[in-house]
């Protein structure tokens, strides 16, 4: 062992039986290839930034495209059923644990089916909740999830009309994961969408960004921090119901989960050939997220939210939209925090305090703590 | 919060940038050490705020970006084994081995768990005590008494299914490494903050004394850099070449002694390969021998594991400063921070991945998700052939 | 390297013979251990990396640091009011036009406090 380290480099290498399965010959490589392409879902593919989007471009988006003659599936679809303009989504929650600061698993997946129908501009029709149910899992738990489901329908004005239960075994899920579908009713003449982003539309951010992901960071294994925040996990269709009022030609409306502000953006700046630039002092970090951000050494911008949403509007509605926000309880804090803008297409700038323009990343892969 | 929001002021920033403006008559080389304050220049752009003239070259102070192949390839070894509980900083997870990295062997089924402190790995052996639970002890000076600490601690209490994994690197020889190289053209170090607040600078005042370098000492919120560099080029403006210590609130002459103490309690300085640079002498710390029998390398006969880095990668000139991303081939296109090729895209602070997310260089425009070629490549290996004990053997 | 920020000392305890405690960050306190800063009080700053005080914050020091950044340069009041914190102006820094002179120009004692 000793005498190891004092090896010139590389020279112990060449010729051991073991050689082929771990070292490179620098010499011999036909091209620039030192990671293997990995062919396997790892956890970044789920943690909605760039290689959540590569997911859908290269494995899934392909296998589908017979049946998905519509190109890239969206959190959620229109369909036109008897001359109405149904909003259909659904989604799959996996959260540990499944209770944190400021809610569960079970109000997490009716907020966010009801909130993948609001960002359509839809009102909730109905919704469906299913569950996979690892064996062991306490009557008492199942019992406390399932009320606060209800309890967040009943808040939202949505009905849960049908459901499934699934039993695995143990090991085959952790606990609980929970899956919801929902529909929901468009209203003539709204129709945001993530390609509808125009020059001049102003960028408005209903409240704080960061809390549910700091909440759920503060109870994960091996991070485990005290910080008296709670998830923002609450249903944003009343607040829709306020900013299409106010504009019905809302021309974007999405909200800011997995991946954070940074990547909603992002992926709105990308999918309308538009510019964006944000004012950074606007956006509200409240002092808990932005003090773990930097404990940690993430960026608040890539933290997840699970009751905010941006809305991008022409900027003449600008302040009326804000006064129909600040008017509803989801909507007290929103501000504008930037515009679209024709420069640099495809890219979020944000203004740095020494005036300098930083490009406002997406997040890459799974969020990991730093030391560096 | 306190001690950091009064450091990113933007009037007293643009009076700071001013002043330099103003002092500045000629050209001038500066490196920052530190990945922490390239992180911060390069997010509030202040280098793009600087006098034309006046370069910073993001130096090689990002213990991730450092850690040379082969340990990489010796803790993937590691993390593979059924029988261990591979932990880390959660930086050192992504950073590419030759065949894979932890994060994609954790996919794979390995138990790789992310710890914020070396104390959080030795709760995990407690927790454990039929694994083997295996620490990654990267870092510099300043994470060096925190590795040490869980070390000794081990020791203490008993707790034999505890190893470490080392790759500590030192600063100063790295810095001597970059003068002491025909392609320097660094004229003045900003030396890293919290490097300083664990060792002092007294280690520095020979360097600057030989080498004719100011030195300044810096921390790391913007004003905290700014100051720095205002330091730095007044010096040189002025021929002086001293060490500086800008970042007086947290830094003293001598460092925190007891946290020194400590490192020399469990570590003894060694020979370590710098990834990109190659092997600087008494350039790291290795286990001293009565702390041997926490070493994981001996634990699990990795030792003989030794990898060559990737032929198309200009890590070494980048982190000397000689070339920057832009003159790489491979930069934005073969290697980018979700596939990086090479040590500085591999940390958020890295020079590469700084450059990358700032977007420079790449043609003012990038798509949804940057253009990545899918490259041919080998199969991959079972998780098994990586298990090197077993094969060596 | 080494991301450490500041936090205030909200609690201090022996864990077994290692000296630890707990720090507050704006609002988010997590445990670090105190084992090189035996001086430590409640309420004092300090540096944390990794779960470790590495330094305890001089508040002389960083008043004293501050103060010399407030007190340097003569910026015009009307070029604060264009560059507040809004930051609508641009940096008022130019390479065309040479060093920066007029009301940018400071005594050249002015020198920066912190010197070794």
């Amino acid at each position: 062992m000793s005498g190891v380290r004092d090896l010139p480099s590389g020279a112990a290498s060449a010729g051991t039986p073991a050689a082929d399965a771990v070292f490179f010959d620098a010499n011999g490589l036909a091209c620039p290839a030192p990671i293997p392409e990995v062919q396997r879902v790892i956890l970044g593919h789920g943690s909605g930034g760039q290689l959540s989007a590569a997911l859908m471009r290269d494995v899934i988006g392909p296998a589908l495209a017979a049946a998905a003659p519509g190109g890239p599936l969206n959190d959620a679809a229109v369909v036109e059923v008897a001359g109405a303009r149904l909003a259909f989504t659904t989604d799959s929650y996996v959260v540990s644990p499944l209770a944190f600061p400021g809610g569960d698993i079970g109000e997490l997946a009716v907020n966010g089916t009801l909130n993948d129908l609001a960002m359509m501009g839809a009102q909730p029709v109905a919704i469906s909740l299913a569950y996979v149910i690892e064996e062991g899992l306490p009557f008492e738990e199942l019992r406390a999830i399932t009320a606060s489901a209800a309890r967040a329908a009943v808040k939202a004005g949505a009905r849960i009309v049908t459901g499934d239960t699934k039993v695995v075994g143990r090991g085959a899920a952790d606990r609980l994961f929970v899956n919801t579908a929902g529909i929901g009713l468009i209203p003539d003449g709204v129709a945001p969408a993530a390609d509808r982003a125009a020059v001049g539309d102003a960028i408005i951010l209903s409240g704080p960004i960061g809390l549910h992901g700091v909440a759920i960071m503060s109870v994960r294994e091996g991070l485990e921090f005290e910080v008296e925040i709670a998830s923002d996990t609450q249903a944003l269709n009343g607040l829709v119901a306020a900013i299409v009022g106010a504009c019905p030609d809302v021309h974007v409306l999405r909200d800011p989960t997995r991946g954070g502000l940074s990547s909603a953006l992002n992926e709105i700046a990308a999918t309308s050939g538009v510019g964006m630039v944000l004012d950074e002092p606007a956006i509200p970090i409240p002092g808990p997220v932005r003090a773990a951000c930097e404990m940690l050494g993430l960026d608040p911008l890539h933290v997840a939210n699970e009751g905010k949403l941006v809305a991008l509007v022409p900027a003449a509605f600008a302040e009326p939209v804000l006064a129909a926000m600040r008017a509803v309880p989801e909507g007290a804090d929103a501000a504008v925090i930037g515009a679209v803008v024709a420069d640099h297409p495809a890219m979020v700038t944000i203004r740095t305090i020494v005036g300098s323009e930083r490009i406002v990343d997406m997040l890459v892969g799974e969020q990991l703590p730093r030391i560096c | 919060m306190k001690y950091l929001d009064e450091y990113r002021d933007p009037v007293l920033a643009r009076k700071l940038i001013a002043e330099i403006h103003r002092i500045t008559t000629r050209p001038w080389t500066l490196m920052e050490v530190c990945g922490g304050q390239t992180h911060t220049i390069v997010k509030q752009g202040i280098d793009e705020a600087l006098p034309a003239g006046v370069r910073m070259i993001h130096g090689p102070g990002c213990p991730v970006c450092v850690t040379p192949l082969e340990q990489i390839d010796k803790a993937l070894a590691i993390a593979a084994r059924p029988d261990v509980i591979f932990t880390s900083y959660g930086d050192m997870l992504r950073v590419p081995g030759s065949t894979t990295d932890l994060l994609a062997l954790k996919a794979r089924g390995a138990d790789v768990r992310i710890v914020y402190s070396p104390l959080d790995a030795l709760k995990v052996a407690v927790a454990n005590p039929d694994k083997q639970v295996v620490f990654f002890a990267v870092g510099f000076e300043t994470t060096a008494p925190a590795n040490a600490t869980a070390v000794a601690e081990a020791a203490r209490r008993g707790i034999d299914n505890f190893s470490v994994l080392v790759s500590h690197v030192l600063v100063p020889p790295a810095m001597v490494a970059l003068l002491e190289s025909p392609a320097n053209q660094v004229q003045s170090f900003l030396a890293a903050g919290h490097v300083c607040a664990v060792m002092g600078w007294t280690e520095y005042e020979p360097i600057a004394a030989k080498y004719h370098v100011p030195i300044v000492v810096t921390g790391f919120e913007p004003l905290d850099l700014l100051e720095g560099i205002l330091m730095a080029i007044r010096q040189l403006e002025e021929g002086r070449h001293e060490v500086e210590n800008q970042y007086a609130r947290a830094v003293k002459r001598d460092g925190v002694p007891l946290a020194q103490e400590q490192i020399f309690e469990v570590f003894e300085i060694s020979m370590r390969k710098w990834r990109g640079i190659g092997e600087i002498p008494a350039s790291g710390y290795r286990l001293r021998e009565k702390y041997a029998r926490f070493d994981a390398e001996s634990r699990f006969s990795v030792g003989d594991i030794h990898t060559q880095e990737h032929p198309a990668c200009i890590a070494g000139a980048i982190l000397t400063g000689e070339k920057t991303p832009l003159d790489c081939t491979a930069y934005g296109t073969l290697c980018n921070p979700q596939k990086p090729l090479g040590a500085p895209m591999v940390s958020s602070e890295g020079t590469c991945a700084a450059f990358f997310s700032a977007g420079r260089g790449l043609g003012g425009v990038r798509t949804l998700t940057p253009a990545m070629p899918l490259l041919q490549v080998a199969p991959i290996a079972p998780a098994r052939e990586l298990d090197r004990t077993e094969a060596a053997r | 390297m080494c991301l450490g920020i500041p936090g205030r000392v909200v609690e201090i305890r022996d864990d077994g013979g290692l000296p630890m405690g707990k720090v507050d960050f704006g609002g988010v306190r997590k445990d670090a251990c105190l084992a090189y800063i035996p001086e430590v009080q409640l309420g004092d700053y300090v540096i944390i990396h990794v779960g470790f005080a590495i330094s305890r914050v001089d508040e002389d020091e960083a008043l004293k640091t501050l103060e010399i950044l407030a007190q340097m340069g003569d910026l015009v009041q009307t070029e604060l009011a264009t560059m507040g914190p809004g930051m609508d102006a641009p940096a008022v820094v130019s390479d065309d036009d040479g060093p920066v002179s007029g009301v940018f120009a400071t005594p050249a004692t002015g020198a920066p406090g912190g010197a070794a």
